[in-house]
């Protein structure tokens, strides 16, 4: 059975008119666009999570012959009910770029050239045991993704952590996701939300953190708004550094200045206490307060360490240290005026209203980003609006499996899938899990990701294998890490589907297999695991990642922690990571279960899915007769923080006086290799712009369109202004999205981090603007 | 051999009787919301004078408020 050309441009021609129709009418369902005949056969409709962001959309793959042909939101799946974004109903075509890698290549002689893949293999598994032998088990690495299927990050753990004995293993989501982690790990004990989307239809109010949700996470957005519409008491507030979408769509837009949501968010809990808002039952039973190390650093130079120390305090002494926050005082800080302050205090004080607070990139991507992630728990938490229906702190993610790799499987130098490297039982754990001794697991982690860059190009690290990700776009001064990675005796892998600026440097490029080509779990933001089949055959000598992990252990001599076959491997593996979480707290459904439904959420249960975490009512893991149990905390407590205002590492000066933020737009995910590759997508946005706000523009003397430089401590780049676009910075702030690799903003921007989290801020730098 | 996609919009309480009305058109598939007053349609017509004729048709069917083309191909 094929699908000729003509059926194909039908279908095309009715997923174009779907997904217009996605963007203009929020909500529109085609769920029963359920097959369509055409002259060569019917086609035939596969579940699978969406490929892009972390929202986790379900979506029907409709296949004819060996070729993905259509989408459609998946009904069946409770994260969407049959909705889909632009880029959801266009997905299956970014399988098929005309460039997609198909076979192997390695560089001789300075010129990349194909050769088999098993000769590939040969030569990454070779130079590995020589850089060990030469340098030492730490100078190979490993940098992967949250893009990663869950067995693609277990597998390289496994090998690196088990096997090989280096804790060289680290993943994009570090830029993405460091800072909800460690804000969970310091108010709570223990990783990811409490809460889930059912949340959405339960909020009175939303309060959107720095968060451009109605492009960064349509579906939820398109929720958010259905909810508003249905129920009419419903309000969104977008908190914001500049105006968006988002902004557009709400029901008041509140701007602060760059990095003062810190500020903004200890004065909503001054207002608060003041007015006695606070759920006092629910303090007491269920907190403790804590502060801090102060002027902890941005870690802009190499080798930075930090540790925090924290501290009991009384809630006198943390009432004490709100004094500095009044609405009065922080209006000069954030530009937010005491009034509306005392506003956001009064909805998140209601008692009467539920309260759900949304952040993703703008809280996280933050120097201080877990004192932020710390602070809007606080607000939760004085409130005891949290782990209820419809009141929920919620921290979503950028890329599918930001959750299910990386933070549940630990693809960080510190992790292991249950716990962290520095703990004996946890390595005690996964030895005997993973069949390695327990000497192998070093306890001392290595590299989080800026310093894992920073290694390669010390020299620390010899040998670094790249898999899903680019991180010659998106690494923070980019130039300094391009010009380590290129360095004459380092030697870099990249398993990819397209050629990237990242392939540029390799000396040996996979060619991976795409999303639905092979097999794999994603685990989404609200705890959901969701299983995929391999639905169409990928091109070429594609291979799955952990297939290519799998064979360079076994090169390397670990076939027996590697012994599954082709067709069993996948179920294999995961019923092995399992075992990690056997427990109340973070059981994963079975294999049999996950291949059956559009996603499962954690803890699983006797069956059951967990929707509220913490709360009795819902989780089985408190302990009997509590009401609220954090358990992720020895003494059940959750944790309220008293962290103060501190300013970006660099702020607009004279010289440098604008600041520069990043981001991304709708069409476009992450550093565009998939999306720009759809047609649909690419025309839609076919370049990236500067943001500028008109009164700046006319002083520089720009028009819409023209070009500017941006020109900061690190770098420049000159590109189209936009000017009254889709977003408009205030005056003193320029925002450039980073999708468009012709335009390498991460050249310009500065890689300072939280020094907790070490996850950099990409939304805080100092630039110039020059017409160029 | 023009392939295009509109979104269709029917006249108030119209919507049953619009897609009755395209389902029964030659060159025309219909993909109707399930969950809102639009309907996608599909044409696929053998040139471009039998096209511009369905295109008139379209314009005067009683139960059709308004349509957009949302994507052209013109086969050979």
């Amino acid at each position: 059975m094929k699908l000729n050309r003509r059926s194909f441009i039908k279908s095309a021609a009715a997923g174009s008119a779907i997904a217009a129709a996605g963007s203009i009418f929020p909500g529109i369902s085609f769920a029963n666009w359920k097959e369509q005949q055409d002259p060569s056969g019917q086609i035939t409709w596969k579940k699978a999570p969406c490929r892009f962001c972390g929202t986790g959309c379900g979506v029907l793959v409709g296949v004819s012959g060996d070729r993905a042909v259509a989408v459609k939101g998946d009904p069946n799946c409770s994260v969407n009910k049959g909705l889909c974004c632009v880029k959801g109903f266009h997905v299956v075509q970014a399988l098929y770029g005309k460039d997609r890698l198909r076979t192997a290549q390695v560089r001789r002689g300075g010129k990349m050239v194909e050769v088999p893949i098993s000769e590939a293999l040969d030569i990454i598994a070779a130079k590995m045991k020589e850089t060990i032998k030469q340098t030492g088990k730490d100078s190979v690495a490993m940098y992967g993704s949250g893009q990663w299927t869950i067995p693609d990050g277990y597998v390289a753990s496994k090998l690196f952590k088990g096997c090989i004995g280096t804790n060289n293993v680290e993943a994009n989501a570090r830029l993405c996701m460091a800072s909800a982690v460690t804000g969970f790990m310091t108010s709570f004990g223990i990783d990811e939300p409490m809460g889930c989307y059912e949340d959405i239809e339960h909020a009175d109010v939303f309060v959107t953190w720095g968060n451009n949700m109605a492009e960064m996470h349509p579906v939820l957005f398109s929720r958010m708004l259905a909810s508003r519409k249905r129920r009419k008491n419903v309000q969104i507030i977008d908190l914001a550094t500049r105006s968006t979408r988002s902004s557009q769509a709400s029901d008041r837009s509140i701007l602060f200045k760059p990095n003062t949501d810190l500020a903004v968010a200890n004065a909503i809990c001054y207002e608060i206490i003041r007015n006695d808002w606070v759920d006092w039952d629910f303090v007491k039973k269920h907190t403790t307060f804590h502060k801090g190390k102060t002027n902890i650093g941005y870690g802009t130079e190499d080798h930075f360490k930090f540790k925090d120390a924290p501290e009991d305090i009384s809630f006198e002494e943390y009432k004490e240290f709100l004094s500095d926050y009044t609405p009065e005082k922080v209006e000069k800080i954030s530009g937010v005026s005491a009034l509306e302050i005392k506003y956001l205090a009064s909805l998140y004080g209601d008692p009467s209203k539920k309260c759900t607070s949304f952040w993703c990139m703008g809280m996280n991507q933050h120097v201080r980003g877990t004192w932020i992630n710390n602070l809007v728990y606080n607000i939760h938490l004085l409130t005891g609006k949290i782990s209820t229906p419809g009141n929920s702190p919620f921290s979503l993610t950028g890329q599918p499996s930001a959750c299910g790799t990386v933070r549940e499987v630990g693809t960080l130098t510190h992790k292991l899938p249950h716990g962290v490297v520095m703990k004996e039982e946890h390595r005690k754990m996964a030895a005997e899990i993973w069949d390695v001794p327990l000497a192998n697991i070093d306890p001392k982690p290595t590299y989080h990701t800026v310093e894992m860059f920073r290694a390669l190009d010390r020299g620390d690290i010899r040998f670094i294998w790249i898999q899903v990700t680019n991180p010659m776009i998106t690494m923070p001064n980019l130039n300094r890490y391009r010009n380590g990675a290129l360095k004459d005796d380092r030697f870099i892998v990249v398993s990819d589907v397209y050629p990237t600026p990242t392939t540029d440097v390799a000396d040996v490029i996979l060619p991976a297999a795409m999303w639905v080509e092979q097999e794999g779990m994603f685990g989404n933001s609200e705890r959901r695991t969701q299983h995929f089949d391999r639905i169409v055959p990928g091109p070429g000598e594609t291979m799955s990642d952990t297939w290519q992990i799998i064979e360079v252990a076994r090169r390397l001599g670990y076939e027996k922690q590697f012994p599954w076959g082709e067709d069993e491997y996948i179920g294999k593996i995961w019923e092995e990571y399992r075992r990690f979480h056997d427990s109340p707290k973070h059981n994963m459904a079975p294999y049999t279960v996950l291949k059956k439904r559009s996603g499962v959420q954690w803890p699983f249960v006797d069956g059951k899915e967990t929707r509220w975490r913490f709360n009795s009512k819902y989780d089985p893991a408190c302990k009997p007769g509590s009401d609220f149990d954090f358990y992720g905390k020895k003494d059940g407590k959750a944790w309220i923080w008293a962290r103060p205002y501190e300013p970006a590492a660099e702020s607009p000066d004279e010289e440098y006086d604008f600041w520069l933020n990043t981001g991304r737009v709708i069409e476009h995910w992450h550093t565009g290799t998939m999306t720009r590759r759809v047609p649909v997508l690419h025309r839609a946005v076919p370049e990236s712009y500067v943001e500028i706000h008109p009164e700046d523009a006319m002083n520089l003397g720009v028009t819409n369109g023209e070009m500017v430089k941006i020109i900061s401590r690190r770098g420049e780049v000159t590109m189209k202004a936009s000017i009254n676009g889709r977003g408009n910075p205030p005056r003193g702030m320029v925002f450039v999205p980073f999708f468009d690799e012709t335009y390498k903003i991460n050249e310009v921007t500065l890689d300072a981090f939280c020094p907790i989290s070490k996850q950099p801020d990409y939304k805080k730098c100092a630039v110039r603007l020059e017409k160029a | 051999m023009p392939i295009l996609s509109y979104l269709v919009l029917p006249q108030d309480g119209a919507m049953d009787q619009l897609c009755s009305d395209l389902a029964n058109m030659d060159y025309c598939e219909i993909i109707p919301a399930d969950n809102q007053e639009v309907v996608v349609l599909v044409t696929d017509t053998p040139d471009e004078k039998v096209e511009k004729t369905l295109q008139e048709t379209l314009k005067n069917l009683p139960s059709l408020q308004s349509f957009s083309m949302t994507y052209g191909h013109n086969a050979v």
